[in-house]
């Protein structure tokens, strides 16, 4: 901040806690009076009856509150508060925050350190490393994908090895390392308005081997091509796009035809949040064994 | 009760040698009713909490917009009407004077209650502006300041107007209130509307926040804590039948409360994006603060000194001690949650909850009831409440209510605090967030409780009030002369 503004605060800070030693000082000058009944009221007399004593300042009262100026005064010597001056300690809350990391680091970084030179479908088989990647899952992750990985409405479920950029090793850590961008256009006019929308409802589950009309779906496939740009002329999707499999059984929004007619006309966005700034490379390679897992592709 | 609430007054001749009591019986009445609504819905939330499905997966009924209801009712609504009506009683008395202008002053009334009713409706709609304690939309604030100048107006014209020339001390604390709940509002509600229902602040940033939290503990500060003061001030005293304990005291802690309390704000803000130093400054003038609040609490209890032996026949007098009590004891939590080291466990818990609700209900409503119990029989003309036992069975099931109600927030506060932080032996936490829900939902089950008891209360009052009040004759209270 500017000069003027620092100065400005400290001039405040200042004149405050001044003004309420001065004020302390001044009323507490006592003159010896005894307590209580023979202290004599101000004189003044309001709504017939009420008057006010004027008893001195209590003692403990007046040193509590010179304490905590003293305790001010010390604290802004030495924590910022006085505008630009950065307190004798040199304390900020962002170096805090480093030196705590530093510490964590230096107290639990050995720890994942050991799994360094493991294989992810090793690490999937190690005791220590998959109890911490619940807790590390918990906290990070079962907010969008549920407390056992089930998923939710919009978050895959990472239990039924269906697999939307694929299930490799690799790909399982690329997708938490760096997050995913899921984009679906919104194809009502591609694919001729909401007649066509309906009839491509249609077609979608008769690739999901779900109840559909026979001749709805088939009018749906003159404009298919556009669909299948990303999900395929077999329908059975592309993880290079992220695209899904329409042909399986997991459905990320649903089966009904509303959600599905939604899905088409409107498109869809999905994000999942890059997880390698919170979690570092570590920790990240135990949370891509723990998906592996989680998925069925480890054997006890 | 219209009848009973009806203007009595004769011919206009005599209006300037009598005072204003119909304001304040409206305001008085009112406060009763927006109490029990503002706690029924602070209930209902509660409740909500314990058992979701509660909000029959209605959005009106959705606790996210039943909560600000739930504050702006208490707040606002029971806490507002109380300032109202016992400002008004109170500037007449210690003046010696009829209230400036009977006519700004039922526009206040009628005004005020327009804001309640609108607040009733727009909040449930989902119409907010996302800021704690002032969500009203733009249009509802203009009417809140407008109708607030107004209530400045009548105040400052009737001090004006006084016939004794010292101001008393109940009226240094109402003025600061109400200057500085108008100067708070009309800042933070600062904004540019793009629609009758939608604005946005012309604050960006961390600079919107200091502002918002600025105005919000402010808010405790002026609106639920010199106010109350102001009403502390001449009941306590009044319904003791002593005088004031020091006068002294009470130029230094008013001096010292209302210069100190408008650095506090940024304690809501530690840890955030909020420069250090404004941190710090937050930290270090709240903790200055606990003398000048207790200032007024020693002053409030030491003026029963020479009348102990009121407090065992006198539940009137038990709700304000009692009060005074809670007022110390919040006031000694909120600066030690305001060091930076204890705010690391506190904030985001319910301990927060717990230490709102100490000051919220232990002292701002049993101060108000305690008053409230008092102006009653003299505003309707009657030797006393209809039953004083009642009035003990209330002080009682208030204070079981607020002692449940807050221990349990303690101890789920501290609970949450401790479960967040705890870290296993390989560096990752011990405790997901949903386990810290889980071992919650015991105390707010007890929460939930507290709050029951504590309505219950009210609605005793309510029965107690009404057969006061219900055929009573209103008689014309002359102004005194000054003496």
């Amino acid at each position: 901040m500017s000069g003027f503004w620092s100065f400005f605060i400290i001039a405040l800070t200042v004149l405050n806690l001044v003004a309420a030693v001065w004020l302390l000082m001044a009323t507490s000058k006592s003159k010896g009076l005894p307590q209580g009944e023979t202290v004599e009221t101000t004189g003044h007399t309001w709504d017939g009856d009420l008057q006010e004593f004027n008893n001195p300042l209590p003692r403990w009262w007046l040193w509590l509150f010179y304490l905590t100026i003293v305790f001010a005064v010390i604290y802004l010597i030495l924590y910022p508060g006085l505008g630009n001056f950065a307190g004798v300690l040199g304390w900020s809350q962002t170096g805090q925050y480093d030196t705590e990391v530093e510490i964590a680091d230096s107290r639990y970084g050995e720890f994942f350190a050991q799994f360094a030179d493991l294989e992810i479908s090793e690490l999937a088989r190690n005791d220590a490393a998959m109890t911490a990647a619940d807790n590390i899952f918990g906290n990070n992750c079962a907010a969008c994908h549920g407390s056992a990985g089930r998923g939710a409405v919009g978050f895959p479920n990472l239990t039924d090895n269906a697999w939307l950029y694929g299930g490799s090793e690799d790909a399982i850590l690329l997708s938490i390392r760096n997050g995913r961008m899921g984009a679906m256009p919104p194809m009502i006019d591609a694919i001729g308005g909401d007649a066509g929308v309906a009839n491509m409802v249609e077609h979608v589950r008769s690739l999901g081997g779900l109840e559909h009309r026979p001749e709805m779906a088939e009018a749906a496939k003159a404009s298919w091509a556009v669909c299948a740009a990303c999900h395929g002329m077999d329908g059975k999707g592309n993880t290079a796009l992220g695209a899904p499999n329409l042909t399986d059984d997991s459905w990320l929004y649903g089966t009904s035809r509303d959600v599905i007619a939604y899905t088409i006309a409107n498109g869809r966005n999905n994000q999942m949040p890059a997880q390698l700034p919170l979690l570092g490379e570590e920790r990240s390679r135990v949370m891509a064994a723990y998906v592996l897992k989680l998925s069925g592709q480890v054997d006890d | 009760m219209a009848t009973a609430i009806a203007d009595t007054h004769s011919a206009a001749t005599t209006r300037a040698e009598s005072y204003n009591d119909k304001v304040v019986r409206q305001f008085t009445i009112m406060t009763v009713v927006w109490g029990v609504v503002g706690m029924l819905v602070g209930v209902i939330i509660a409740a909500q909490l314990l058992w979701p499905a509660l909000n029959f997966d209605l959005p009106w009924l959705s606790y996210a917009r039943l909560r600000p209801l739930h504050t702006n009712a208490v707040i606002f609504a029971f806490g507002g009407c109380a300032l109202f009506a016992t400002s008004y009683y109170v500037v007449q008395r210690t003046c010696h004077v009829r209230l400036f202008s009977d006519g700004l002053a039922a526009f206040t009334f009628w005004g005020w209650q327009a804001v309640i009713v609108l607040a009733a409706i727009t909040l449930p709609l989902g119409l907010s502006q996302g800021k704690e304690y002032a969500e009203l939309i733009w249009p509802i604030d203009l009417l809140i300041a407008v109708v607030w100048v107004s209530y400045a107006i009548v105040f400052f014209g009737t001090v004006a107007l006084r016939k004794i020339k010292h101001i008393y001390v109940a009226n240094w604390f109402y003025a600061a209130f109400i200057l500085t709940v108008a100067v708070l509002h009309i800042f933070n509600s600062l904004a540019l509307p793009t629609s009758l229902t939608h604005s946005y602040p012309v604050y960006a940033g961390v600079v919107d926040s200091m502002v918002q939290w600025w105005y919000g503990h402010n808010a405790v500060g002026f609106f639920l804590t010199a106010g109350f003061l102001g009403m502390m001030y001449y009941f306590v005293p009044k319904q003791a039948g002593r005088p004031v304990y020091s006068y002294r005291l009470s130029v230094v802690h008013f001096w010292a409360l209302i210069s100190i309390y408008m650095w506090a704000g940024p304690h809501h803000l530690h840890y955030t994006t909020l420069p250090d130093w404004a941190q710090s400054l937050g930290m270090v003038f709240s903790l200055v603060l606990l003398a000048p609040s207790w200032g007024g609490m020693i002053n409030g209890i030491m003026t029963l000194s020479g009348a102990w032996h009121k407090l065992r026949t006198d539940p009137i007098l038990k709700f304000m001690i009692v009060s005074l009590s809670f007022y110390g004891m919040s006031t000694f939590e909120g600066p030690m949650m305001s060091i930076k080291t204890v705010n690391a466990l506190s904030h985001y818990t319910d301990w927060t909850i717990g230490h709102v609700h100490s000051g919220a209900l232990g002292w701002v409503a049993m101060i108000t009831i305690g008053s409230v119990y008092m102006l009653i029989p003299r505003l309707f003309g009657r030797e006393s409440m209809y039953s004083v036992k009642l009035i003990d069975v209330h002080f009682w099931t208030s204070t079981i209510g607020v002692v449940l109600y807050i221990a349990a927030m303690w101890m789920a506060g501290v609970m949450q605090g401790l479960m967040w932080r705890a870290v296993n032996d390989d560096g990752t936490l011990t405790y997901t967030f949903i386990e810290s829900l889980n071992a919650t939902y015991p105390f707010y089950a007890v929460r939930l409780l507290g709050g029951v008891v504590f309505l219950t209360g009210m609605l005793i009052m309510v029965y107690n009030v009404w057969k006061t009040i219900r055929g009573s004759e209103i008689a014309e209270q002359p102004v005194l002369a000054a003496a």
